[in-house]
């Protein structure tokens, strides 16, 4: 058992639970937050299957940035669009044997990843040069770019490049999947792989301390989710009724 | 008053987008709300001893009400593009009138104290103490935002400005800081009845002579009544509607509407006030209070209706609100909105055919339409999405001949603010009001220069104020701007009622 198994092991590990239970923790938090007065963006559906369509018009087409600014919604969706086929491709690493629809995806994904890394560099020259957005960057908004561009461009390498032993990194990671404790396959320890797995394992742990959070907060935005019925439906938060309502109306 | 000392911005021969000019609205924001007023909406009288723990434990209590703030506040990936979409970042080139710029004035405190980023890495994430210089930047700069939601309508995760400038201010009232006109008119409400301070006799009085106008005027007897018990609809509607031009010729308008449909209506004194100022400092408390007015006035005059006058902000609250603070309406005729707008009203009625209208009345007039914010992005009119901005216009077009709609990224949800809603309607900030002003000046100049567009119609009693005001600025004439119902008023045939 090398080091760097153990040492990727753990942090795989550490790295998932942080993630998730972050996450969760995150969702938990908007989900029990209320939202006490009506205010979606007007105007807005007036059903819950119209709202349903408008999230994901959002989620999915980006609408609001496609209406606001081209650029960013070119970029944002080369970005978002391809890095999904690429994580689509990746699940060939983590499933044995490989769904048919992953082996599809396969060439789609390696050419992705270059649209992937266009979108990314499009965003980082608009922060670096629209006055605008370079005013309100902070180091923080540079540096998760740049951490993408480090898994984009390793990973890059690693598919083009300098190739590493991928059947026996598989098995590492199905071992680390099927938890064997202290019993892991090795890992490759090619230079540019482990530059590739800590950016990632970085970003996981990150993911629910930062802006990152924006992805489960479309879903939880009360601009964009709630139902225009407020004149049909009374709408009131538990904590309004508590703080206001407890006693009989007078009337 | 004087004209202040600042230049108007000049008509940008096509829309750039401004270079930023750091500080250039930095100052000490408007006046601040003296001890009486700020204790009559129960907040402290002056700025408490300390404010930093009052304020970072209010931010607390506020992320726990209200998921919109907590959302907003972490969902921000800086991408830009509201940056480009408020009417007072185009007008002053300021950059923290950027919408996501002003939201960072909260969430740079917010990362400090709440986020375990901010806590430990706060120069990375740009997390910031509480200081003296950031508290007075939230003043200045949330009381630079109209709460207009335009910014909102451009975001990726529908981040509203209006939200975090609500509660960025209700945290200033909180460690008693707060904005000296917003709190004197809320102020004004709970002892007399409404914004202007106008008490029952005087309210009377004017009423009697509108009366009186109209009849010299059309011959026939078109009633304004005041705390009529029994009568079937209550107009709540915007106090300026009372005194101020054009408001005024709308009331006149709804008067003669009511006349023509044959309902009995009436006003009331205790509720002579549409506004809710209470929506502009973020105070649900404040607004609840200002809202149960209406509901405890529509139970002592046993009303059946309750229909709204042309009021931007308080149709937002009627509209969004009014069910959620003074409800249920059980007591109501159920039949009918709850509340209805008087641009729904009217329209019904002209679907039906029960208005008759000479529209060569407004002939001389070339008409086009300012879609106020409250009106456009947080409320609705009719029973289809979009209402808002259709029936305002199917109205317009019943009693005028001549209409022509502004560039199309200027109305409907793109409209732009008038540069005076959210609680900036005040003579201390004249400067930010005109500036404010220009992206809807230049797309009126469009349609002057290209159609002839001779009037602006607005519903909005804010807008109507802010434009008379402003329009000279900009080379126009104040009284450019009128009354959706003013045209209504000079259109509508009346006939006299017929005795039973």
């Amino acid at each position: 058992m090398g080091f760097w198994t153990t040492f990727y092991a753990l942090s795989f590990y550490t790295a998932t639970l942080i993630l998730i239970l972050g996450l969760a923790n995150k969702i938990y938090q908007y989900a029990n937050t209320p939202a006490p007065l009506k205010v979606p963006t007007m105007p807005a559906p007036l059903t819950t299957g119209g709202v349903i369509m408008r999230v994901l018009s959002e989620v999915v087409l980006f609408r609001s940035l496609f209406r606001s600014n081209k650029w960013i919604w070119l970029f944002g969706m080369l970005f978002h669009g391809a890095l999904w086929i690429v994580l689509a491709r990746h699940l060939r690493y983590f499933i044995d044997p490989i769904w048919s629809w992953v082996l599809l995806v396969q060439p789609f994904g390696q050419y992705g990843s270059f649209v992937m890394l266009f979108g990314l560099l499009g965003l980082l020259v608009r922060r670096l040069f629209v006055e605008r957005i370079r005013y309100i960057s902070n180091p923080s908004d540079y540096l998760m770019l740049i951490l993408l561009l480090v898994i984009g461009i390793s990973g890059v390498m690693l598919s083009f490049v300098t190739r590493t032993d991928i059947v026996q990194f598989k098995a590492f990671m199905l071992s680390v999947m099927y938890f064997d404790f202290f019993n892991w396959q090795p890992i490759p320890t090619d230079k540019m792989l482990l530059v590739h797995l800590t950016s990632v394992i970085l970003l996981m742990i990150i993911f629910p301390f930062s802006k990152l959070l924006h992805a489960p907060g479309v879903f939880f935005s009360p601009s964009r989710n709630q139902v225009d019925n407020a004149r049909e439906k009374r709408h009131v938060a538990p904590w309004a009724v508590k703080q206001f309502e407890t006693q009989a109306p007078a009337d | 008053m004087a004209k202040a000392n600042f230049d108007t911005p000049a008509f940008r021969p096509y829309p750039v987008i401004p270079i930023l000019k750091p500080g250039a609205m930095k100052g000490d924001g408007p006046f601040v709300a003296k001890p009486p007023m700020q204790e009559a909406l129960g907040y402290p009288g002056e700025l408490i001893d300390n404010w930093q723990e009052v304020a970072i434990d209010k931010m607390g209590e506020l992320l726990k009400k209200y998921r919109s703030l907590r959302v907003y506040l972490d969902a921000c990936v800086k991408c830009g593009a509201c940056t480009d979409k408020c009417h007072y970042m185009i007008g002053t080139h300021d950059p923290k009138n950027m919408p996501v710029a002003r939201q960072d004035l909260l969430r740079q405190v917010y990362r400090r104290y709440f986020t375990l980023a901010g806590k430990w890495l706060p120069k990375l994430v740009g997390a910031k103490d509480l200081t003296k210089d950031i508290l007075d930047d939230w003043y200045n700069y949330y009381h630079q935002c109209s709460q207009c939601r335009r910014c909102s309508v451009f975001c990726p995760y529908g981040i509203d400005t209006a939200d975090i400038s609500m509660a960025a201010r209700e945290i200033l009232d909180c460690v008693g800081k707060g904005q000296k006109y917003c709190n004197e008119i809320i102020a004004k409400v709970y002892k007399i009845g409404n914004n202007l301070g106008l008490p029952e006799p005087a309210l009377r009085n004017t009423l009697d002579g509108l009366e009186e106008d109209i009849k010299d005027e059309t011959g026939i007897d078109v009633r304004l009544p005041l705390d009529e018990e029994g009568a079937e609809i209550l107009v709540i509607t915007p106090s300026a509607d009372f005194f101020a031009e054009p408001h005024i010729d709308g009331l006149i308008g709804y008067a003669k509407v009511f006349h023509q449909a044959r309902v009995s209506w009436t006003l009331s004194s205790e509720a002579s006030e549409a506004a809710n100022f209470g929506m502009f400092i973020g105070s649900y408390e404040n607004m609840r209070r200002v809202a149960l007015r209406i509901r405890e006035a529509a139970i002592k005059l046993k009303v059946k209706r309750i229909i709204f006058g042309e009021c931007g902000h308080a149709w937002r609250v009627a509209y969004s609100f009014l069910n959620t603070l003074a409800g249920p309406f059980d007591f109501l005729d159920q039949r009918y909105p709850i509340p209805q707008h008087i641009c729904e009203f009217t329209h019904d009625l002209i679907q039906k055919g029960a208005l008759k209208f000479d529209k060569s009345a407004n002939d001389h007039r070339r008409v086009t339409f300012h879609d106020s914010c409250n009106v456009a992005r947080a409320s609705r009119m009719g029973n289809i999405p979009g209402g808002q901005f259709t029936i305002p216009r199917e109205v317009i077009k019943a009693c005028c001949n001549h209409f022509y709609d502004m560039p199309p990224d200027t109305i409907h949800d793109q409209t732009f603010c008038c540069g005076g809603g959210g609680g900036l309607l005040t003579d201390d900030l004249m400067e930010l009001r005109v500036k404010g002003a220009l992206p809807r000046m230049e797309a009126l100049k469009e349609v002057v220069d290209n159609h002839g567009v001779t009037h602006m119609a607005a519903i909005c009693a804010i807008c109507k104020s802010q434009f008379s005001k402003v329009l000279p600025y900009y080379g126009f004439q104040m009284d450019q701007i009128v009354s959706i119902h003013q045209l209504v008023s000079d259109a509508l045939v009346l006939t006299e009622e017929e005795l039973p």
